[in-house]
């Protein structure tokens, strides 16, 4: 499921003048903005001095639907539109919107960021360069404008799946949640970029009930995609029997255990280790502000030689994935990790000039309302040699984890936390019990250390992964092959006589 | 910066908001609708961070959004627009008409009956305008004052994510086909400082504290709230691990907030009817220690979680939860309480699209008698608990299990900082163990908690 080799994109000639693509121009083309209009504000944007300025237009419109009782209860559809303008001065930045495109609104919004700045006039570059960009999501009709009663038909196949699962599946909620971003970039140095990112899940949560016990399932996935990717890569069924199966299997779960431990994740979502243990502490912000544990350490081993850890915003479909960022720079793959010495870190245009490295492409932002700053994409770690049998024979007790609900970090201690939603008792070897949910705390710069097998199975997560940082909110991907921690926290609540494992 | 155009301009769409939603409301029943229910924001924003002194961003903006929910029958469906423009807003209404054709027949769907609607009347002290009447640099100056306070307070405070002074204010109207519409505005002002220690090995610490108020002159001093984030901030330094141990925990305000928020989740009423929470069919039973007594009140003049009406159009008020330990109501919207059989509690909470939820007014649990140092005195070896990391609560199973960090409690005192543990337990028995209750009960925002002790939890570590 894997698989950057496909070569689904396709490269545009390199750079040319914007005045002469004859592609379709979104906010040209429907709020008849013109190359004109960019070089106005931009210049609005710098009376008052500044080093750079930047234009972001963004329209977004989005659908969802809901069905709980075997009912479509709710469906809604809406629009946001506005434009966001970043000036920057040093290391300051003004930052000002509109959600009215007229342009006095834009001009007004224009000249308060400026007010950042304290000097003379600046004149942004006369002309705008249109970086080469790839195609990652080529979706011929966006899921947004799809008939409405396809994504009915979704909802409702996902509810009677999950029902027919098990009489014991007592309630089921599905939703489903498209949108469709257009966006436009133009910076004072004549950046220039658009692109038109669809994004689409699914989710099925189950609660399933016996006599004096209950239990919670829950699956979804995703991606840039349209809509046929739910008729035929996965289907309601395939979200909806994941979650009935693990609402069921939780019914059965005993106590978890609680304290260092041998710890086994399995492939996909439990990636979310690496965007919490080592990915957030790796933003450029933290290290140029010198607050993240991982501040001064590239170079340095963080990890043990079978880590190797990428982020990845070019992956086809992806979630996670973007054709540029949302400062008009074209994503990549950046190694964060490489054979466990730390090579670098994910920057945006503000962070790559103070701090003098290149700019990454990882420069995102929730919304026309927020100020870009680096964020993730898809993060994962490559595969190793070991099979995932040999990984559980090699655990004598520990645990083994499979489903995550989320998880947390401190970038400035290093602490961090994912809760494991699916998880298994390891006892000789062999994969016993299943347990209750339970948090594991890590430190991230040294868990990596202590990585001592990693398998050769890995697989990305199904396209649910919504990450926040101060209070902003991005789409984005995880991925990880099965590997085995030697020691790591279980926050269990298993007394000494349920598990061996108190000490 | 100057924040006089953007005061004019809310001043004149005010008078244009209420007659834009109950048209909206009348172009939804004009087409076909049985039913319509319009809310209309407009909100203005000023944030300002400094860091180590410097200017890092200034952001200045208002914004406004539109949103329509409508039935056909018992069919419900709703859009939203941020855009106000005829065409846009006509389409809006469209497809709300249109999407209700194709959900499905709730019988217990609507919304409010007439005799139920209404607003509280009154002044709320919910808005003043001096949150903007600050000159831009004096802004500046109180973020950086806030900051300064932290960085001067300890040598060891050597670096800062900044501090902030945030100010923003929000216009709201709601209007329906029963002919109710309603309005109010409500403002907010904040100061915070991010300190960062480093000990004398490297190791780096991060705390926070913040004050927040609905009026500049309730704002506590920039110097007190940076002194407050730098011993925060500081009483970390040096954290270490700890055994695994089953110990009283005792939970500072700010995380004992959490396990209100728990209850919350428990008796909202979107998760009783489903059977989502080990909480449903449970009122008349004791979920929780005698002392605990929890009440959600969206009344009170001036609080945070304090509006005239909820997000239904019906008059907020007081309800006790829990009284004496026992459950004595559930928090529900018109919707939850149809399915079950009530009344609604007016704790509806609306966004711009979908169906309402349910969110708190000012929600809290009653302070007992003891000082916070009273109940950590008592304790011979326990943990103090100043930070969860986590969204470990399962409100199905009331599985509980979060990464934590704090103090350790030995001999009655606070003796030193530790990190990278969990606690876990099960919150039917944590409610049940809630054994002290402290005195220092606070409104930092919608949700408030004071100190507590809660006995039974296993502490994972080494």
């Amino acid at each position: 499921m894997w698989d950057n080799d496909n070569n689904r994109w396709e490269l545009f000639p390199t750079r040319r003048h914007l005045i002469n693509v004859d592609k379709n121009r979104f906010f040209f083309d429907h709020y008849g903005l013109t190359e004109r209009d960019l070089e106005h504000y931009l210049a609005a944007a710098l009376s008052a001095g500044g080093d750079y300025a930047d234009l972001y237009f963004e329209y977004l419109s989005s659908t969802s639907l809901m069905v709980d009782e075997s009912m479509v209860k709710s469906a809604s559809q809406g629009i946001s539109a506005g434009c966001g303008i970043r000036v920057i001065s040093g290391e300051r930045t003004g930052y000002a919107y509109t959600d009215d495109l007229a342009p006095h609104r834009i001009l007004h919004a224009a000249r308060t960021a400026a007010l950042i700045a304290s000097g003379p006039a600046k004149t942004p570059t006369v002309g705008f360069q249109e970086r080469a960009a790839r195609s990652l999501y080529p979706v011929t009709l966006p899921s947004v404008d799809a008939e409405i009663t396809a994504k009915v038909e979704l909802v409702m196949r996902a509810d009677q799946s999950a029902r027919a699962y098990d009489p014991r599946i007592k309630e089921v909620r599905a939703s489903y949640a498209d949108e469709l971003r257009s966006i436009l970039v133009a910076g004072s140095d004549g950046t220039f970029a658009e692109d038109s990112q669809p994004l689409a899940r699914m989710n099925v949560s189950c609660i399933a009930k016996t006599e004096g016990n209950s239990a919670r399932g829950s699956s979804g996935g995703g991606g840039r995609v349209a809509l046929d990717f739910f008729f035929g890569e996965k289907t309601p069924e395939y979200f909806a029997k994941e979650s009935a199966r693990q609402a069921i299997l939780q019914l059965d779960a005993r106590e978890a255990p609680a304290g260092e431990m041998e710890v086994v994740l399995g492939p996909g979502w439990p990636g979310v280790l690496l965007h919490e243990a080592v990915g957030h502490g790796l933003e450029a912000d933290f290290n140029r502000k010198q607050t993240s544990a991982f501040a001064g350490l590239i170079g340095k081993r963080v990890a043990s030689e079978k880590c190797t850890v990428v982020d990845n915003g070019t992956m086809p479909w992806r979630r996670g994935s973007l054709n540029v960022d949302d400062e008009g720079q074209p994503t990549q793959e950046t190694v964060l990790i490489e054979n466990g010495v730390l090579k670098g870190y994910l920057s945006d245009k503000l962070s790559a000039r103070l701090m003098g490295v290149s700019d990454t492409g990882n420069g995102r932002r929730e919304s026309y309302e927020h100020i870009p700053m680096p964020r993730m994409t898809n993060t994962y770690m490559l595969p190793g040699d070991d099979a995932p049998e040999d990984i559980i024979h090699s655990v004598k007790r520990g645990v083994y984890a499979v489903n995550f609900g989320g998880g947390q970090v401190d970038i400035t201690n290093g602490k961090f936390v994912f809760s494991a939603s699916e998880a298994y008792l390891i006892e000789d070897g062999q994969i016993t019990a299943p347990i209750k949910g339970a948090t594991l705390i890590g430190n991230g710069p040294d868990v990596l250390t202590r990585v001592s097998m990693v398998g050769n199975d890995l697989k990305l997560d199904e396209g649910v992964g919504t990450c926040g940082k101060d209070g902003q909110a991005v789409p984005v991907g995880v991925g990880i092959p099965t590997i085995k921690v030697d020691r790591l926290t279980v926050g269990g609540t298993a007394k000494k006589d349920v598990g061996r494992f108190m000490q | 910066m100057s924040s006089t155009q953007l005061e004019t301009r809310s001043q004149q769409l005010e008078t244009d908001l209420r007659d834009l939603a109950q048209d909206i409301v009348r172009r939804a029943m004009a087409g076909g609708a049985t039913a319509a229910e319009c809310v209309v924001r407009e909100g203005d924003e000023f944030s300002t961070l400094v860091r180590l002194g410097q200017v890092e961003t200034l952001k200045e903006s208002g914004s406004k959004a539109i949103g329509l929910r409508v039935f056909h029958g018992q069919r419900a469906a709703s859009t939203y627009s941020s855009d106000f423009s005829r065409d846009s807003l006509d389409r809006m209404v469209k497809s709300a008409l249109e999407l209700a054709k194709l959900t499905s027949e709730d019988p217990f769907s609507g919304i409010p009956e007439p005799s139920q609607l209404g607003s509280l009347s009154g002044d709320l002290d919910l808005y003043s305008a001096d949150v903007y009447s600050l000159p831009g640099e004096e802004r500046i100056s109180y973020a950086r004052r806030t900051e300064k306070a932290a960085l001067d307070y300890d040598i060891r405070i050597k670096n800062s994510e900044g501090g902030s002074f945030d100010a923003a204010t929000g216009h709201k109207v709601l209007a329906n086909s029963h002919g109710f519409v309603g309005e109010y505005r409500r403002s907010y002002c904040s100061i915070a400082a991010v300190p960062i220690a480093q000990s004398d090995s490297g190791a780096m610490q991060r705390d926070y504290w913040f004050s927040v108020a609905r009026s500049l002159n309730r704002l506590e001093s920039p110097e007190h709230v940076g002194k407050v984030a730098a011993q925060r901030t500081l009483r970390r330094l040096g954290a270490r691990k700890v055994k695994t141990a089953q110990v009283p925990i005792v939970l500072d305000p700010m995380v004992a907030n959490s396990i209100l928020d728990h209850i919350f989740e428990g008796v909202n009423g979107d998760s009783v009817y489903r059977g989502a929470s080990f909480l449903a069919g449970k009122v008349g039973q004791k979920i929780a220690a005698d002392k605990v007594n929890v009440i959600d009140d969206g009344t009170m003049p001036g609080g945070f979680g304090t509006s005239p009406f909820d997000g239904e159009g019906i008059p907020t008020r007081r309800t006790v939860v829990i009284e004496n330990g026992v459950l004595k109501s559930y928090l529900l919207n018109t919707y939850t309480a149809k399915k079950l059989g009530l009344h609604t509690t007016a704790n509806a909470s609306r966004g711009l699209a979908g169906t309402p939820g349910i969110g708190p007014g000012n929600y809290f649990l009653q302070p007992g008698t003891k000082t916070p140092q009273e109940i950590i005195a008592a304790i011979p070896q326990g943990l103090y608990v100043t930070e969860f990391l986590g969204h470990g609560a399962n409100l199905v199973t009331g599985d509980y299990s979060r990464g934590a960090s704090g103090l350790w409690i030995s001999g009655g005192e606070l003796a030193y900082p530790v990190e990278e543990i969990t606690v876990a337990g099960n919150l039917k028995e944590i409610f049940l163990n809630i054994s002290e209750i402290g005195n220092d009960l606070e409104f930092r925002g919608s949700v408030a908690c004071p100190t507590i002790r809660i006995d039974g939890l296993t502490v994972g570590g080494e």
